[in-house]
């Protein structure tokens, strides 16, 4: 029997399935009959949200909710029997392929859906709310994959998206704060106070992407003119990028005061919003969300149906061609590289602006490489990204949403779970994913 | 720093036509580090004089100055003599203030204790340039080693119901299980990059946030000092400590009732030095890498397998247990590093430990590209960096992080040696760069 990819992972799969069975035995063991509550506001008027861990109160003016009440323990052991059931049919028949990442995918998914059960076992949770912070938080980690796509497309790895994201953050929080003291002095004028200041916001915002253009004209000038290996040069933007943000907050945003006080604001997209379930999911975020939805749609369409995605794929698969056939392979690739950092700076603009308002170092925490393994997870594709970035922002989400529970599972193991998870999609995946044939490679005529 | 291991051979048929080049090849090799070295440091001196924190200078005062570039330019010999004074800081600081010699031995040996880790785990990352392997998790490495030593030196007797063990168990046990830890977690990304190819930046990157979670959890939980205040473990056993060379004698209350071995006692103030015997330990570990790079068939696969692992497989050298090993070896001596640091100099393990060495480990490997040798020099002038910036920060308000600004232009020059060949009119070196870069597959 010999030890593939297949069975490798069937193997870790029913590894994960009967540690999450010791372990949610060894908690709730001895209350069996512990139900979870997994429910949504289902009212097409209320865009209020169930607070969590508590049991929705007897309140006749409360909005109607749909609730499932599932048995804890008997769920998660048929989750968890069913994992292992298909783990041993990975290893028994050892399928070439179409079940690796499937199979991953479910073991993940059907893995956090169980720790999530556990945590809220005898209590409540809001499933719209926790899958909207999916979304939310798999904003920067798609868009990152996107700049890292548009780079790779063209034949250039980029290592330094994380340090992208981070100098365009603290450069959008700077031009966003100084904006704000320019146009509007020490504070606010009080019509403007309860309103949204926006003008500050999307300057803001266009610091940040013009950053993040500037890291990748490095970038690419130490790539592409000086022949420098690109991992190297991406690690030079990564340490460069904590030096310089560093020396910034230190020596200015610190003690910079700015009138301005919240970064971009919530923006319901009307009747869609109160769409129970769907709505609070997809259509109630903030700009930058709705905004990583149009360039994921925008750059899949870009990339596989105009002349520009015809060419970057063709000098990313074969630059020999390409050149003979009229492309300037290093222009498109200068071109390429400086789009994916201004991507990257709408990303880094996420941090600082929507996620939270304001800079901290380091507060990019390693999105940026979590974005290239979604990126690697969809194949290099934008709609496949994007669900990559889901799939490793679901366990951020699951590990904010489970610290307001009272649970077993010690929270520096949730912290690490992204992490974790990153590193195994990685490894089971990976092999069966093809990069595009030049990427990484100096072309040279 | 001798010419034939370093150079390719191309470069080695172009000396043996010009034999009178050839004394000075280690000159040749290092003039490009030094003037990448010198730019970074001038470029950082530019920052300083543009950016001098308010607080410094004469506030800008439009009834005398008229406009800010007035200002600017009349602030300008008051921003010269900060920007100087910035950088007397970072020299006294490293080297001490050598119009007060009573201050010299404490800096000096603070700028060893500083590159001991340096030294340590820039031959990490270095090993793993020589397997065509980059190596962002020395980091993780180094925090694992760490745990594992700690775990050992503070708390093996327990395991055997004894007060205490002899030194010659104990401190040996220590080490090796730092390493050992350190090793375990160079493997996981070792064997995932061979098996799998999972790319190891962005697996070893992972574990580094991994690493540091375990260590959070760990010092939080089981290995938490129970009656101590701050999130660390309880400290080491005397005989498990690695002792300082020249200090004087531990005041026991402060360091929970253990006297920590010193090599030489005094009394004296100014020999009072935290040098400890990790610096002779990562001295004989960059004999041992040279040795054996140079010298064994082992550092010999590595190197193929680097320079061109097509070649290797068709000499029948195994691709797969090389980078295992060269990872595992290289994980070794990162959690050597951060042995060294808790049973030499911390003597226990608190909630902030390591900051950015991983990082630092790249550049210095970079900077000495990939020499066992010229890792010391590299890692002395890391160290010494990091030392003055202190001083640095204490006399000018400049932060701290200005040094890692330097350091990424160094990296940068060093990188890209075209831009600091093109600024100085030095010729194109020949000869062949490893690239890290094989694309994310296998």
């Amino acid at each position: 029997m010999k030890f593939t990819r297949a069975r490798g992972v069937g193997l870790l799969g029913i590894f994960i399935a009967i540690v999450l069975l010791f372990a949610v035995n060894n908690s709730l063991g001895n209350k069996i009959t512990e139900t979870s509550k997994i429910q949504s506001i289902w009212d097409f008027t209320s865009t209020i949200r169930i607070p969590d861990s508590a049991k929705m109160k007897e309140d006749p003016k409360a909005p109607p909710v749909a609730a499932i009440e599932l048995p804890t323990m008997v769920t998660i052991s048929l989750i968890c029997g069913a994992l292992i059931l298909v783990g041993g049919v990975l290893i028994a028949k050892n399928p070439e392929r179409g079940w690796v990442a499937p199979y991953m995918s479910s073991v993940i998914g059907f893995g956090f859906f169980s720790i999530l059960l556990w945590a809220v076992a005898n209590n409540s949770v809001d499933l719209s709310d926790t899958l909207s912070r999916v979304v939310r938080l798999g904003t920067p980690i798609a868009i990152g994959a996107l700049a890292g796509i548009v780079c790779e497309r063209s034949g250039v790895v980029n290592i330094g998206i994380e340090g992208m994201m981070l100098t365009a953050a603290c450069f959008g929080y700077a031009a966003a704060a100084i904006s704000a003291r320019m146009i509007y002095g020490e504070s606010l004028p009080e019509n403007v106070v309860k309103g949204v200041v926006w003008l500050p916001l999307i300057i803001g915002i266009f610091g940040a992407i013009l950053t993040g253009g500037m890291m990748a004209a490095l970038h690419a000038w130490l790539s592409i003119r000086f022949k420098v290996d690109q991992v190297i040069s991406g690690t030079v933007i990564n340490i460069m990028a904590v030096g310089i943000t560093g020396f910034t907050r230190t020596n200015f945003l610190l003690k910079f005061e700015s009138p301005l006080r919240a970064g971009l604001p919530q923006m319901p997209l009307g009747p869609l919003a109160d769409i129970p379930l769907i709505g609070p999911i997809l259509f109630d975020h903030k700009p930058i969300t709705y905004l990583m939805i149009l360039m994921v749609i925008g750059l899949n369409f870009f990339l596989f149906r105009t002349v520009w995605g015809l060419r970057t794929r063709a000098i990313g698969e074969h630059p020999k061609a390409a050149d003979t056939v009229g492309i300037n392979v290093n222009r498109m690739r200068y071109r390429n590289v400086i789009i994916g950092g201004m991507i990257a700076g709408v990303a880094g603009a996420w941090f600082s602006l929507e996620g939270s308002f304001g800079f901290d170092d380091g507060m990019t925490n390693g999105q940026g490489f979590i974005s290239l393994a979604a990126m690697i997870f969809g194949k290099w594709n934008p709609i496949g990204a994007f669900g990559g970035s889901l799939l490793f922002s679901s366990a951020d989400a699951l590990q904010l949403k489970v610290q307001a529970y009272n649970f077993d599972l010690p929270s520096q193991f949730m912290q690490m779970l992204p992490y974790v998870v990153t590193l195994i999609v990685l490894a089971g995946v990976i092999g069966r994913a093809k990069p595009p044939a030049a990427s990484g490679k100096v072309y040279e005529k | 720093m001798s010419n034939e291991q370093q150079a390719p051979a191309e470069t080695k048929k172009n000396t043996e036509l010009q034999p009178s080049k050839r004394r000075f090849g280690w000159l040749n090799e290092a003039i490009v580090p030094l003037l990448a070295i010198l730019t970074a440091v001038l470029i950082g001196a530019v920052i300083v004089f543009v950016s001098i924190p308010g607080n410094k200078l004469p506030t800008f005062d439009p009834s005398i100055y008229g406009s800010r570039s007035d200002w600017f330019f009349s602030t300008l010999p008051e921003r010269l003599r900060v920007t100087l004074s910035a950088f007397t800081g970072l020299f006294s600081g490293a080297f001490g203030d050598w119009t007060r010699p009573s201050t010299i031995p404490v800096a000096i040996s603070n700028t060893l204790v500083e590159s001991t880790p340096y030294i340590l785990a820039g031959l990490a990352v270095a090993v793993t340039f020589k397997a065509g392997l980059f190596n962002v998790g020395a980091e993780g490495q180094l925090l694992m080693g760490a745990l594992g030593s700690v775990a050992v030196a503070a708390f093996m007797p327990q395991w055997f119901g004894v007060a205490s063990l002899p030194a010659i168990i104990h401190l040996p046990a220590a080490l090796l299980a730092g390493v050992i830890a350190g090793a375990l977690w160079g493997i996981i990304p070792g064997y995932l990059r061979a098996k799998t190819g999972a790319h190891e930046v962005i697996t070893t990157i992972m574990l580094n946030y991994i690493a540091l979670q375990v260590m959070d959890y760990l010092i939080n939980g089981v290995m938490k000092d129970k009656s101590a205040t701050l999130q660390r473990t309880p400290f080491i056993h005397e005989n498990a400590a690695l002792p300082r060379i020249i200090s004087k004698a531990t005041d026991p209350s402060l360091t929970g009732g253990q006297a920590y071995p010193r090599l030489i006692t005094t009394t004296s103030s100014t020999w009072d030095l935290r040098i400890h015997m990790g610096i002779i330990i990562a001295f004989l570990m960059v004999g041992f890498i040279w040795w054996l790079m140079n010298r064994t068939p082992k550092g010999f696969e590595i190197k193929t397998v680097g320079e061109n692992p097509e070649a290797a497989r068709y000499a029948g050298m195994s691709i797969t247990g090389t980078v295992v090993g060269a990872m595992g070896l290289s994980g070794a001596l990162a959690g050597l590093a951060g042995t060294s640091q808790v049973i030499g100099l911390e003597y226990n393990l608190k909630a902030v430990f390591s900051s950015g060495l991983g990082f630092d480990s790249l550049a210095i490997a970079l900077l000495a590209k990939s020499n066992p040798i010229a890792i010391v020099p590299a890692a002395l002038f890391w160290g010494a960096l990091r030392t003055g910036a202190g001083a640095m920060q204490v006399n000018t308000g400049i932060s701290i992080n200005l040094i890692q600004i330097i350091q990424a232009l160094v990296i940068m020059f060093i990188a890209a040696d075209q831009i600091v060949r093109w600024i100085y009119r030095i010729k194109q070196a020949e000869g062949g760069k490893i690239t890290f870069n094989r694309s994310w597959g296998k």
